[in-house]
């Protein structure tokens, strides 16, 4: 069994690349080193610190969509530099930026749009967080409902898919969306 | 939540941007960090071994000693270290902890002395990992029993006064060693069943002739004298059946274990003959009876450890010895069937049917030999000789074979026992684990919604309610509130849910967009009981805290005034939908300034909902008469 060990590059390099101070980069790198001892984090360890978040239910599908969302090159393993440069772009990034990798996210086989079916897979992980006990009790057409809402909302043309362009208007006319993306400005 | 991924919390909450898009109300303001400290390596002195850490690495575990402020009590400010005078070798396993989250145990170490630097430092033993707590329970488990040994021994000496005379005598006949009187009764006892079985044996014996008559066996050359000691041996037995009887805690199970029914046999024979004549027809049976006599020795394993550990293995290894048994006797027909047809043809043999070659059969097996039965024909010595041979075999191969089983046997057993309360023990606590977290969150909610009303209003009282969760958590928390914004839905625990399921299934809620006013009473009742339930924890405000469900923006405030008369029956609409996100309020009657937290209509915003429920104020004013009265005034 061969042990992969991924040294990530030099600090300075990341430093340039991120929107990260050293000092920031070093406290990343110290945990990311601390779960994943090998340098990189495959979507079992993934899932598995994620899950260790939302206790109440089940965090697995929507971390697999992180995991893929995080994994640009789709490797099947996230190194480190692609940890903070996501991290640089969620925290730290443009609401452009922020804008376009939730979109990244959102469109599951990378196609460029997002239909109504990636939607539905994406709130249903959203929905599995919660777990069983909740008030109001959950039914089985909230999620659906919830694709609904949103479609309604982001899909202007109505054609039933959601282009980049229209993902990134429909946000930023949302006062909502705009605050809340700017909730974890200072998080490190 | 594991202190080993509380360094990927920033990561979990920069993920919660995915959730931003989909959610439909605004998200809840993030904890402030206020003391935002650059990290800092501290220096641990332990007995002199330095040690030195990060400080958010301590802080991982703010329950412990390192984690919290109780640290500060073992600073020097002349050395600018902390100085512990305790053990450094188990402060290495206490470090590690919590550097990686694990809790070992060094094999080395001793069991007390760990526990008690375990206690110093405020951590619990249970979390010890998977991979050193079989080790720490064993060891734990041995001290245990050696303490409670010494306890017995040391009670032993005093005298306990509360046991009755009857217990006395009982524990005086199980452990001889109580008091001198059980030992000299044990030693009696002892000493009549040897004479007992002595008598029995010797009385057999030819003793001499008689002048004139034939050789006699001592038995009836000295009959009397016979007689005599074994009346009084079984006079013995008999008493002391009878007291152990008495003393017996439970008699009916007394009666049927099995040492009581050897004694009820060895004494039986006596009486038997007593009350027999000595005639002629019974004096056969009475011979027999006599033989019963002879269990008589079985009565030594109660002096005796080792019968009674030789029984125990008998017994459990009754299948073994069953297929041994069974072996040798298909090994026995088979060789005798043989030996038959073999020696069938001789003359004068011996082996004039199957039964009778089965003597044969088995003296040869067990290599005993006694050669009154030969084989005289040529195929019979042959077939003799690979009986003779296989019997080697066939005997003593089982025999290691139920040894180790014996052993293997016995040692599963144990290792079965440990392994299933083990087992029980680390389900538990993964599920504490789990349900802590989960518990902590949905207490923290309750509180938290104190803390932050109070924190609003800017009072110093906020110090009072004690910041009790780290920064961490409160971050971890936030973000599972977040999770609740997205979704419309809230965390509940398991009782309320059943609570809700239960109320649900007897009343159904509207789903319908009807904005309507009218009081439904099964809602209202729900609205009430609900309400009564639940209690109360804002000392300011007469909302039960479960109704401060989802607390709108923290940068408006609520007044609600007192004259609504439509209120009476709005009550029910806190369950109805209202068209655009109305946050109909709970009927409070008093203006306070504290946080009136608006429940947002449950679940039915998201249905159909074309607009967030927003805290702006330009949707209130489409809502009906309700909203009235309601008067935003911003706090910020």
């Amino acid at each position: 069994m061969t042990m992969v060990c991924h040294r990530p590059e030099g600090l300075e390099q990341l430093e340039a690349q991120t929107n990260f101070t050293k000092r920031e980069l070093q406290v990343l790198y110290r945990g990311f080193k601390n779960e994943c001892p090998s340098g990189v984090v495959n979507e079992e360890t993934f899932k598995q610190i994620y899950a260790q978040f939302f206790p109440h239910g089940d965090a697995s599908m929507y971390a697999h969509y992180l995991f893929h969302a995080f994994d640009i090159t789709q490797t099947g393993s996230v190194k480190f530099e692609d940890f903070v440069t996501a991290l640089s772009i969620l925290l730290r990034g443009t609401v452009h930026e922020k804008l376009r990798w939730t979109f990244n996210l959102y469109d599951i086989n990378k196609d460029g749009y997002i239909n109504k079916e990636e939607m539905m897979d994406i709130v249903k992980a959203i929905y599995d967080m919660m777990g069983k006990y909740t008030y109001p009790v959950l039914k089985e057409d909230t999620p659906r409902q919830h694709v609904d809402v949103f479609f309604q909302k982001m899909d202007k043309n109505k054609d039933g898919i959601v282009t980049l362009d229209e993902f990134l208007e429909s946000c930023q006319e949302d006062d909502n969306i705009m605050r809340s993306l700017q909730l974890f400005q200072n998080v490190m | 939540m594991a202190a080993g991924v509380a360094a990927w919390l920033p990561f979990a909450r920069a993920a919660a941007i995915g959730w931003m898009p989909v959610a439909n109300c605004p998200m809840p303001l993030a904890p402030a960090d206020k003391n935002k400290r650059q990290d800092e390596l501290i220096v641990l002195n332990v007995s002199g071994r330095r040690f030195q850490t990060w400080r958010t690495t301590l802080e991982r575990y703010p329950d412990t000693l390192l984690g919290s402020t109780e640290k500060e009590f073992f600073f020097n400010e002349d050395t600018k270290e902390y100085f512990f005078d305790r053990d450094p070798e188990v402060f290495r396993c206490v470090l590690n902890f919590y550097r990686t989250g694990k809790l070992h145990y060094p094999r080395y170490e001793c069991i007390s002395a760990y526990d008690d630097e375990l206690a110093f430092y405020g951590i619990l033993p249970e979390i010890i990992g998977d991979c050193c707590y079989e080790e720490y329970k064993d060891r734990k488990r041995e001290n245990a029993e050696r303490l409670m040994d010494d306890n017995d021994s040391e009670n032993n000496q005093e005298s306990m006064p509360s046991l009755s005379f009857r217990q006395t005598m009982w524990r005086a006949f199980e452990n001889p060693h109580t008091s001198t009187l059980a030992l000299v009764f044990y030693y009696v006892t002892g000493f009549f069943i040897a004479v007992s079985v002595i008598t029995n044996v010797v009385e057999t014996v030819p003793c001499g002739t008689v002048p004139g008559s034939k050789e006699l066996p001592c038995g009836e050359r000295y009959s009397v004298a016979f007689f005599c000691l074994d009346t009084a041996c079984v006079m013995i037995f008999t008493v002391e059946y009878l007291l152990r009887l008495f003393a017996a805690p439970s008699r009916y199970r007394f009666v049927r274990s099995v040492m009581s029914i050897i004694d009820v046999v060895a004494i039986m024979p006596y009486y038997i003959g007593l009350v027999m004549t000595n005639n002629e027809d019974v004096s056969g049976a009475f011979v027999t009876l006599r033989v019963f006599r002879v269990f008589r020795i079985f009565k030594f394993s109660r002096h005796s450890q080792g019968l009674r550990i030789l029984g125990y293995t008998l017994k459990s290894c009754a299948s073994e010895l069953g297929f041994l048994l069974f072996s040798l006797t298909m090994a026995i027909i088979i060789f005798a069937t043989v030996m038959f047809y073999a020696e069938k043809g001789s003359s004068a043999s011996k082996f004039t049917s199957i039964p009778a070659s089965f003597w044969y059969t088995i003296v040869t097996m067990t290599t005993l030999g006694y050669g009154d039965m030969v084989p005289k024909t040529i195929a019979g010595k042959i077939f003799g000789s690979i009986c003779s041979l296989s019997g080697v075999l066939v005997i003593a191969l089982p025999v290691p074979v139920i040894v180790s089983n014996f052993s293997r046997i016995y040692h599963q057993n144990q290792r079965a026992d440990k392994r299933r309360a083990q087992k029980k023990a680390r389900l538990a606590r993964i599920r504490v684990a789990k349900t802590g977290s989960s518990n902590a969150y949905l207490h923290s909610k309750r509180n938290g919604l104190l803390t932050e009303a109070l924190e609003l209003m800017g009072t110093p009282e906020e110090e009072h309610m004690g910041k009790s969760t780290s920064l961490i958590e409160s971050q971890h928390h936030h973000l599972l509130h977040c999770l609740e914004k997205t979704t419309n839905h809230e965390f509940i625990d398991e009782q309320m849910f059943e609570q809700n399921c239960m109320e649900s299934s007897m009343q159904n809620y509207p789903s319908t967009r009807s904005p309507s006013l009218s009081s439904h009473p099964g809602l209202t009742t729900t609205c009430c009981s609900r309400r009564s339930k639940k209690t109360t924890h804002l000392p300011n405000c007469n909302l039960p805290a479960a109704r401060l469900r989802s607390m709108q923006e923290l940068s408006t405030i609520h007044i609600q005034g007192s004259e609504q008369p439509s209120l009476t029956t709005s009550r029910s609409s806190l369950n109805l939908k209202a068209d655009d996100g109305l946050r109909p309020n709970c009927k409070t009657s008093q203006i306070t300034t504290a946080i009136i937290s608006i429940p947002t209509p449950p679940a039915l915003t998201p249905e159909g909902e074309s607009r967030p429920p927003p805290a702006s104020p330009g949707p209130n004013t489409n809502i009906p008469s309700i909203a009235s009265n309601v008067v935003k005034v911003s706090a910020l």
